[in-house]
């Protein structure tokens, strides 16, 4: 079974307690429907187990097939750089129906920052190389595809719907 | 069911169309680490697509000088719009006459079926298999297994 490569630190974005006795990691694309499938089960499943699960984002852009998921992944970084991670992140799943070139500007103005910065960091490819990391870490650790969810450092390679995630975390945390 | 070629065996050389007018020969491709990704078809669903992965990590393998083709029993003109529709930027061998010939003889076949097998070899520049993976066929077996591999031809 396929492990977490590289291990969870206070580089990533994380909801929860870091020393919660569970933590889930997803590999996600805000382009990708099945990621916006998975959005609000996540937070279903966070609700669910409360303190005990801490919450990790990274990036896995299929770039190819879904050429807004790349300026997205960087415009959640920029919001991240600002202290706005998870607005952004939830903001982009949420209205993943209308994204495309224009969106993210929207959003950061909704979120008060700077549409500018925001066009000069795009510009610049200045979170580029952190998406970039957050790939290859997700590709050495046999993300195949998105989403992908790791739970306790294991690949879970079960079915991602409510139900399913619960059974898996309820198995690391007994 | 035959079992997919394992290292040490030298990989049966193939001339296969990789668009309608033209043929690659894997004999050509000696002198550098050559991944052969067999699949059993284009068109699967999107987002889990194993060739859609592959096309994302090209810059990884071609930063061990390795070269990609992915093979299935498709024909080339259904290839061509595939690559075309996918962006893909490696290309696609098609086993189609006689079907599915190169496949078996990397033990990579699905008789029943009629399509190939999810298979991954990883091939050193003599063109001899160092690594073999046969996945489920309903599971993408992912690249890390080929990065681990190509690391280790450079050791």
């Amino acid at each position: 079974m396929s492990k977490l490569s590289l291990p969870v630190s206070d580089k990533d974005h994380r909801q929860g307690d870091p020393d919660a006795p569970c933590t889930l990691v997803e590999y996600g694309d805000y382009q990708c429907p099945s990621c916006g499938h998975a959005y609000p089960i996540v937070k279903r499943v966070q609700k669910h187990f409360g303190k005990r699960l801490s919450f990790v984002f990274r990036n896995f852009p299929l770039t190819e097939m879904h050429p807004y998921a790349e300026p997205a992944a960087e415009t959640a970084e920029f919001a991240g750089a600002h202290h706005k991670f998870w607005e952004m992140h939830d903001l982009l799943y949420e209205n993943q129906d209308r994204l495309d070139d224009a969106l993210p500007f929207q959003l950061a103005q909704q979120l008060h920052l700077d549409p500018e910065k925001l066009r000069q960091a795009l510009a610049s490819k200045e979170f580029e190389p952190r998406v970039r990391a957050d790939f290859r870490a997700g590709v050495r650790s046999g993300v195949n595809g998105t989403p992908t969810f790791f739970i306790n450092g294991q690949r879970h390679d079960g079915a991602y719907d409510f139900a399913s995630l619960v059974e898996a975390i309820d198995g690391v945390l007994v | 069911m035959t079992a997919i070629l394992t290292p040490g065996t030298v990989a049966p050389d193939f001339s296969l169309p990789v668009a309608p007018d033209k043929q690659l020969s894997l004999s050509e491709l000696r002198g550098k680490p050559v991944i052969l990704a067999f699949y059993p078809a284009d068109w699967s669903p999107v987002c889990g697509d194993q060739m859609a992965l592959y096309n994302e990590v090209l810059p990884e393998f071609k930063s061990f000088g390795a070269e990609l083709i992915g093979i299935s029993v498709d024909g080339a003109w259904c290839h061509a719009a595939y690559a075309k529709d996918h962006h893909l930027h490696f290309s696609l061998a098609a086993d189609f006459e006689p079907k599915g010939a190169v496949s078996r003889a990397y033990g990579a076949y699905r008789e029943k079926e009629g399509f190939s097998e999810r298979a991954l070899f990883v091939l050193d520049k003599n063109g001899v298999v160092t690594w073999s993976y046969l996945s489920p066929v309903s599971v993408n077996p992912g690249a890390d297994g080929i990065l681990e591999a190509l690391e280790e031809l450079e050791k």
